[in-house]
């Protein structure tokens, strides 16, 4: 297993008190695999997969729980060891790639700085080096003495992804990668990352709010809900037998394209809850329609197929309230305060 | 022109069937215009609760209107009044003293009373020739940052015209042409000093004026004068009273210093005047420190009131610029 | 399908028709361009022509840079074409004079993209939604009954309380309802939505999305919905128009468009589009290349540097865009009629 958050806990302090906005969330991401991170904005994706690289705004804070990466607790690290560990083993694709170019340099003397300076490469031999990388993601070489802002938005993305890759990272973090692409790029971004992942074993955490880019490119999912793992699990387990209202609610939340009759898509109503002195007992309760009063406790977590675990205490009927889900009138009826 | 809609729709209601239609006659005495003025007020208000600099600006101006609506009852004598002593000797350069908390001027004139007065006169000018200074900046920058163009042109190149007039000079030479008083002098401040504020309120407005609401608001059929002052001009006000506060400071600067060359009106006591008053019978010589310091001080600290407030409400309305 | 709708559907009249419709925006020159009397320019969109029939549903879609954008705004009067004519219920676009476009906006209306964006973050709620009412001269009587109709129809009529709420207090999706609603208030027969959920998070679009179909179905409205996300434009529209570098590449019912695509770049979008499943098919997209600079379009059909079928009779000259059957047209030289 290359890395392996256990129970991790991060607060931000604001003036009205803590917000615990990761509360507890439990997964690994297994050597050469792409797992999928899957929730809506705001409910801690972003602070989460940041947080293993240790990169948190400062109003923000552990509170909890441990990061094993190749054996080591990352929480545990000095900050020079920590530094050593970025960008050389674990790299970061922010979700806009303005952010992770310079734009008053050109690409290729921004990877080249990088090999040169954090990889202790000799000049020439950097050079090589990153007409490799613009290779890898299917830039064309001549394009290395151009600038970000000459470059188009799927072609900056792949760049920034050249960028993560200089140092031949172990453990590849892309936030949001596609998200403000069009959709035949977006195809060739997925497919740098999916060729990324045959060719050189890379392992991929892509953080995303379209369950189909999961489809398309990860082995493994885990959906985030208000801060906690809801359901985590093999892509197609949990694609194809959802266990958490939530991850049900999103499936069909989706208008399809392969979609055969015309269903009415079904909205989840309600918003996110405030992470400010939450209750205990299940986060998604004001907005799932198969809540009951048990309900108010904390849900446990339910193994409901092999390395498939959904945080409910319905996870077993999932049969049953996926069917129940497919009327779009369920969720309708959900009335919310 | 257009034909009206189909005559089937008027008779088929539009409402779906399910819900009946809300009550919002409720709701609409709390809309209208005093109501967004109060609130802007409101939001003014409520600044110097949680910034400091905005409240010791606030409290300084605060002071100094006081002092100046007050004037005729704070003073204990008449300004410009040469003062005899009981023994009909002229009062001439006094200690302070309880007659006299500042002392008096070499021409025996009472200095307290000359600089609770000289605020009456500080805040006139100044209020009067901020205000002008930003009501053309402001109306400038919206038009020529809404319509561009030759407008824009125009008005930019008249702009530069403005700035490249050396400041102090001509309002002095205003003076001596159109004759020494307080109109002139805040004639001269409002015509030189607009630029800075146009040009800032000018730039807002070339953002504002891509953003979606102002196409929104194209949209609902409203017209170009409509959009400027209705929807984008709410929006550049704050940076408009931001101007107002510093460039009270600026008037306020202006006018002591043509007071103090000597060329400005002298039948009004000013602080400039006093401290013209003091330069010219040599009271640095004499250390009246009592007569010209005052007065200098004075100055300064309406003009630190002044960038106090600014500072303060900048901070609250544009948080993004403390970093 | 309600009355209003049939109504309309019996008369069967066309709403709008554009014609030829092109739009070029000048670009800034060098010195270099100057010098040698160059007038660099990019043409946005490229003769366009398309019906749009009372109550009907076009999605139009593209990538970025496709011009659909800028087509959006000529149908709605906010930018004049450079060529070629709008037409609204028969009367030219161009040829309005004041009152007449005030009726054309009671008509005719615009629903952003971007809800944090498309309200006045100085005016309430009520007053956003009372402006397209005061600007088209409705009766002051009528306003309350309209903006209660809007409200019910984007499901906003149990927070009443919104009314008087800045735009800042609001989530996204409730803030693209009250855009959508001050759409809405003035009861248009036309609306033009410009991507209007891809700003909003998952779970909320569909919610939009269901209020979009149900305004269609209940008001007969006629809509352009412009989109890059095929899946949403199926789910919206009956009809759609696939647009590439500026002009048009097909047009048809969006069932077949989707199902058996014509057109070798509508062949490559569809393709494109992931789907929440996870055997989906890997295979190479039909297309080579990117998208070439606007500037400069490869002379003849604008698609064919990478075009897996292009022949030098695709280089030579632009293909037009051609009925291949009923209520079907590609601009595709390599289209068969069908």
């Amino acid at each position: 297993m290359l890395l392996s958050i256990k129970d991790l806990q991060i607060h931000y302090k604001t003036p009205m008190g803590p917000v615990k906005a990761v509360d507890g969330i439990s997964f690994d991401v297994p050597e050469g695999k792409v797992v999928g991170v899957v929730g809506e904005s705001g409910f801690g994706k972003t602070t989460a997969v940041r947080s293993i690289l240790r990169v948190m705004p400062t109003v923000a804070s552990f509170a909890g729980g441990e990061i094993i990466f190749d054996g080591k607790d990352i929480l545990k690290l000095s900050d020079r060891q920590m530094n050593d560990l970025r960008w050389r083993d674990i790299a970061y694709i922010p979700q806009s790639a303005m952010n992770a170019l310079d734009p008053v340099w050109r690409v290729g003397d921004q990877i080249v700085e990088v090999l040169t300076k954090r990889g202790g490469m000799p000049k020439a031999e950097a050079r090589t080096r990153s007409e490799q990388l613009f290779a890898m993601v299917g830039l064309e070489a001549n394009r290395l003495r151009d600038y970000p802002h000459q470059f188009s938005g799927g072609m900056r993305q792949r760049a920034s992804i050249a960028l993560a890759l200089a140092l031949n990272p172990r453990l590849v973090i892309a936030d949001e990668p596609v998200t403000a692409l069009d959709v035949i790029i977006q195809r060739q971004v997925l497919d740098t990352f999916a060729k990324l992942q045959r060719e050189f074993g890379l392992s991929v955490i892509l953080v995303t709010h379209d369950i189909s880019v999961v489809a398309y490119v990860c082995d493994h999912v885990v959906v985030m809900y208000a801060g906690k793992v809801v359901e985590k699990g093999p892509a197609r387990d949990v694609l194809t037998h959802p266990s958490h209202a939530y991850t049900i609610g999103l499936y069909n939340a989706f208008p399809e394209l392969s979609a055969d009759h015309d269903c009415e898509l079904s909205p989840i109503e309600g918003g996110p809850p405030l992470l400010l002195n939450t209750p205990p007992g299940c986060r998604f309760r004001p907005r799932c329609p198969f809540a009951l009063e048990i309900c108010k406790t904390d849900p446990p977590e339910v193994k409901v197929g092999p390395d498939h675990f959904a945080q409910c205490h319905r996870a077993h009927e999932g049969a049953s309230l996926r069917q129940l889900a497919a009327d779009p009138a369920v969720w309708r009826r959900v009335v919310t305060a | 022109m257009l034909r009206p809609s189909e005559p089937g729709l008027a008779d088929v209601p539009a409402q779906p069937a399910r819900a009946r239609l809300p009550d919002l006659s409720a709701g609409r005495k709390r809309a209208g215009f005093l109501r967004e003025i109060g609130r802007s007020l409101q939001t003014i208000a409520q600044v110097p609760r949680r910034n400091a600099y905005a409240a010791i600006g606030l409290l300084i101006y605060l002071l100094f209107v006081l002092t100046a609506l007050l004037a005729d009852q704070l003073i204990h004598y008449r300004p410009l009044e040469i003062l005899f002593s009981d023994t009909y000797q002229l009062k001439r350069s006094l200690p302070p003293s309880s007659d006299h908390w500042l002392g008096t001027t070499q021409g025996g004139r009472d200095i307290y009373s000359q600089l609770v007065m000289g605020t009456r006169s500080a805040l006139a000018v100044g209020l009067t020739a901020a205000m002008c200074v930003v009501a053309i900046g402001t109306l400038v920058g919206l038009v020529s940052g809404y319509f561009g163009g030759w407008v824009d042109n125009l008005l930019m190149r008249v702009s530069d015209i403005a700035l490249g007039i050396p400041f102090l000079p001509f309002v002095i030479v205003l003076a001596a042409f159109l004759g020494a008083s307080q109109t002139n002098i805040v004639l001269g401040i409002a015509l030189l000093l607009w630029p800075n504020s146009a040009r800032v309120i000018r730039s807002q407005v070339m953002t504002l004026r891509e953003r979606a609401f102002v196409e929104a608001a194209r949209v609902t059929g409203a017209g170009q004068w409509r959009i400027l002052f209705v929807h984008i001009a709410p929006n550049i006000l704050s940076l408009s009273f931001l101007y107002t506060s510093v460039a009270v400071g600026w008037a306020i600067l202006t006018e002591a210093a043509v007071s103090f060359l000597g060329f400005g009106p002298s039948n009004t006591v000013s602080w400039g005047y006093m401290l013209q008053d003091a330069y010219a019978s040599q009271a640095l010589g004499r250390e009246q420190y009592n007569w010209f310091l005052p007065p200098g001080l004075a100055i300064v600290l309406v003009v630190m009131g002044g960038f106090f407030i600014s500072r303060g409400y900048e901070e609250a309305l544009f948080p993004k610029l403390k970093g | 399908m309600t009355g209003v709708a049939v109504a309309q559907k019996a008369g069967d009249d066309v709403l709008l028709r554009v014609e030829n419709l092109s739009k070029s925006f000048m670009l800034s020159r060098s010195l270099g361009d100057v010098l040698r009397g160059r007038n660099p320019k990019v043409d946005a969109v490229s003769d366009i022509s398309f019906t749009l029939r009372r109550g009907e549903t076009i999605g139009i879609v593209g990538e970025s840079g496709c011009g659909k954008t800028t087509l959006g705004r000529m149908l709605l009067k906010l930018i004049e074409p450079s060529a070629g004519s709008v037409r609204f219920d028969g009367v030219d676009l161009s040829d309005l004079d004041r009152p007449a476009e005030l009726a054309f906006r009671r008509r005719a209306q615009l629903v952003f993209q971007n809800p944090f964006d498309a309200l006045n973050p100085h005016f309430t709620i009520r007053r956003s939604l009372y402006e397209p009412l005061f600007n088209t001269q409705v009766p002051v009587a009528d306003h309350d009954n309209l903006m209660g109709q809007a409200l019910v129809r984007v499901q906003l009529d149990h927070m009443l309380h919104l009314l008087d709420s800045y735009p800042h207090q609001l989530s996204g999706g409730q803030l693209q309802r009250v855009v959508l609603a001050r759409a809405l208030v003035v009861q248009p027969d036309f609306i033009v939505a410009d991507e209007p959920v891809s700003m909003l998070d998952v779970s909320v679009r569909a919610g939009i999305l269901n209020v979009l179909r149900e305004a269609r179905d209940t008001m007969g409205l006629a809509a352009v919905f412009i989109s890059h996300d095929l899946a949403l434009v199926r789910y919206v529209c009956e009809r759609t128009i696939t647009m590439y570098l500026g002009s048009v590449v097909e047009d048809g019912p969006t069932r077949d468009v989707i199902a058996r695509p014509l057109h070798p770049y509508t062949r490559a979008l569809v393709q494109a589009v992931p789907v929440p499943d996870v055997d989906q098919s890997h295979d190479p997209l039909p297309i080579i290349g990117a998208m070439p600079d606007v500037r400069n379009p490869p002379p003849g059909c604008r698609f064919s540097d990478r075009c897996p079928l292009a022949d030098n009779a695709c280089r030579a000259e632009r293909p037009p865009l051609r009925v291949v059957s009923p209520g079907r047209r590609v601009a595709c030289f390599k289209v068969p009629d069908q």
